[in-house]
């Protein structure tokens, strides 16, 4: 995907904001125009939080994507938000242990990944984020694996170094799901 | 000089705009919270302590400008920020500012109004911002960033010009750049002193005459000196301060007007518009005011419409009007607080005007 207009949405808590930033912070490891803005109105204090992602080899000119091409859901709401709203040959990536539904276009292409229960399987509670975004990478190829290594040693803090690994496998799990 | 490789990082336009005020000089922030500018003060409450900074959240809004006042007259860089509302509040400061021919640095990350209105991002401070930011004759220089970086060159700009014309400068963004995260680099602050204010008052140690800062006058001839010698100083920023950008105005039919955020949206349209063969370009006021008049007027010598487009009731179109002396017609798009106008719409606007 040369670029990619992204959204990612779920419940607040669910890691959505984080994972906008490292895939915001890879692309700009590599060297490319990216753009990063949450949602912050009424709707995230209503628990759901959404932002969008834009990385691109030019300049970005709205940041904030309408019609995203690729989408990462994980929640029931949010799917129901946005699911329309992809562009026809975009791809979607669900969180198949919260969202039971199946997306009805044939326009667009659909990964369901279990993530959340992924994550619990494997030792990764909290990371079904960081799984989904594996899956992205895979999909869209928005970056390397080695430019994952480096982005997370880069944007965790130097307190939390010793999870770099444990997110390192979950981009794995999400990669091969 | 120190030799600095400048690293691109990733901020947020409310933290940048703060950092890039510390590495302008600025030491005294002082501040009330409301979305969506908080980032900013936020920032410096982390940041100022740490470099012997002083950062103060005020009881309300009208106290934080009057303590910008107070910190100006003493020479220093001082800054405040807010969104819509709370700059409705400071106001009076800002006059008080003006009248007393002070220096200082106000940001507006503007949302919905009037009232308290929204908290999604919006233009429709405008009218506010060039033409009553406070009450009496005055103008306050006006920046419109339209990036993250450019939040950070501009304030820089707009420490040295204010200093320089001993006038309040407002940085008018809105929430979406403000909580918007993109790319910058960031210039290491200046080792060189920022140029000496004679006319400040910091103590004067018996070795010179008191400087007075004042905005009352109340004999109406030295009133009137006053003013009028202000503006003059007002025309002559006029003649050069303008700043704007041209996009693809060479050859064009018609011209679209945008500043700030809303720009990025027209000129991705104007972009695709070129594709279709229409000869359309973008003229981007970055000063509001001074606003760049004779940009204008020049586009509108082979132009046969204007399109201003915006995220207000279109608060900007009197200003195109004037600059191009309604040579040729001024049509607007735009929407209000938090509905931000697509690439797409802003497309068919400039197709119904080319076919027009």
């Amino acid at each position: 995907m040369k670029d990619m207009n992204a959204i990612l949405a779920g419940f607040g808590g669910q890691g959505i904001l984080f994972m906008g930033k490292v895939i915001a912070y890879a692309g700009l490891f590599d060297n490319r125009e990216v753009s990063w803005l949450p949602s912050y109105g009424p709707e995230m204090r209503g628990g759901t939080a959404n932002c969008s992602v834009c990385i691109s080899d030019e300049p970005i000119c709205s940041p904030l994507v309408n019609n995203p091409n690729a989408l990462i859901v994980m929640n029931l709401p949010s799917f129901d938000k946005f699911i329309d709203k992809v562009v026809p040959g975009g791809i979607v990536i669900i969180d198949s242990t919260l969202i039971d539904k199946k997306v009805e276009r044939d326009d667009i292409t659909a990964y369901y990944v279990p993530a959340t229960a992924l994550a619990e399987e494997n030792g990764l509670k909290g990371l079904a984020n960081i799984i989904l975004m594996g899956k992205m990478m895979a999909v869209t190829n928005f970056c390397t694996k080695e430019t994952m290594q480096k982005t997370l040693e880069k944007i965790i803090p130097p307190k939390k170094q010793h999870l770099i690994p444990k997110n390192m496998n979950a981009v794995e799990i999400g990669i091969n799901a | 000089m120190v030799l600095f490789m400048a690293e691109r990082v990733l901020m947020k336009g409310n933290e940048a705009l703060a950092e890039a005020a510390i590495r302008a000089g600025c030491r005294n922030f002082f501040g009330y919270p409301i979305t969506p500018q908080t980032e900013l003060a936020a920032y410096m409450a982390k940041r100022m302590p740490k470099i012997g900074g002083t950062y103060l959240q005020a009881e309300s809004e009208l106290a934080a400008i009057n303590m910008v006042l107070g910190a100006a007259s003493a020479g220093v860089r001082a800054m405040t920020s807010s969104s819509s509302p709370g700059v409705s509040l400071k106001t009076e400061g800002i006059s008080y500012m003006a009248g007393s021919d002070l220096p200082a640095l106000i940001i507006n990350v503007q949302r919905g109004g009037p009232g308290l209105g929204g908290i999604q991002p919006s233009q429709s401070d405008y009218w506010q911002a060039t033409r009553a930011p406070g009450h009496g004759d005055l103008h306050i220089l006006v920046f419109a960033p339209s990036s993250v970086q450019e939040m950070v060159d501009l304030v820089s700009k707009a420490y040295d010009l204010a200093d320089n014309y001993r006038m309040p400068a407002m940085i008018l963004a809105d929430g979406m750049l403000g909580q918007m995260m993109e790319p910058v680099v960031l210039s290491e602050e200046s080792d060189k002193p920022l140029p000496k204010k004679e006319w400040a008052a910091c103590g004067h140690n018996n070795e010179r005459k008191h400087n007075i800062i004042n905005s009352l006058y109340l004999t109406a001839t030295e009133l009137e000196r006053l003013v009028k010698e202000r503006f003059e100083r007002y025309a002559i920023i006029e003649e050069k301060e303008p700043m704007f950008e041209n996009y693809c105005t060479e050859d064009a039919e018609y011209i679209v007007v945008a500043y700030g955020a809303t720009s990025r949206i027209a000129k991705a349209a104007v972009k695709e518009a070129r594709k279709d063969g229409i000869k359309v370009g973008l003229i981007r006021p970055i000063t509001l005011w001074p606003f760049p008049k004779k940009a204008m007027a020049a586009a509108a010598e082979n132009a046969k419409a204007f399109l201003c487009v915006e995220m207000s009731m279109g608060q900007m179109i009197d200003d195109v009007k004037l600059a191009i002396n309604c040579k040729c017609p001024v049509n607007f798009f735009g929407h209000t607080g938090g509905v931000i106008p697509t690439p797409v719409e802003v497309l068919e606007e400039i197709k119904k005007m080319a076919k027009a």
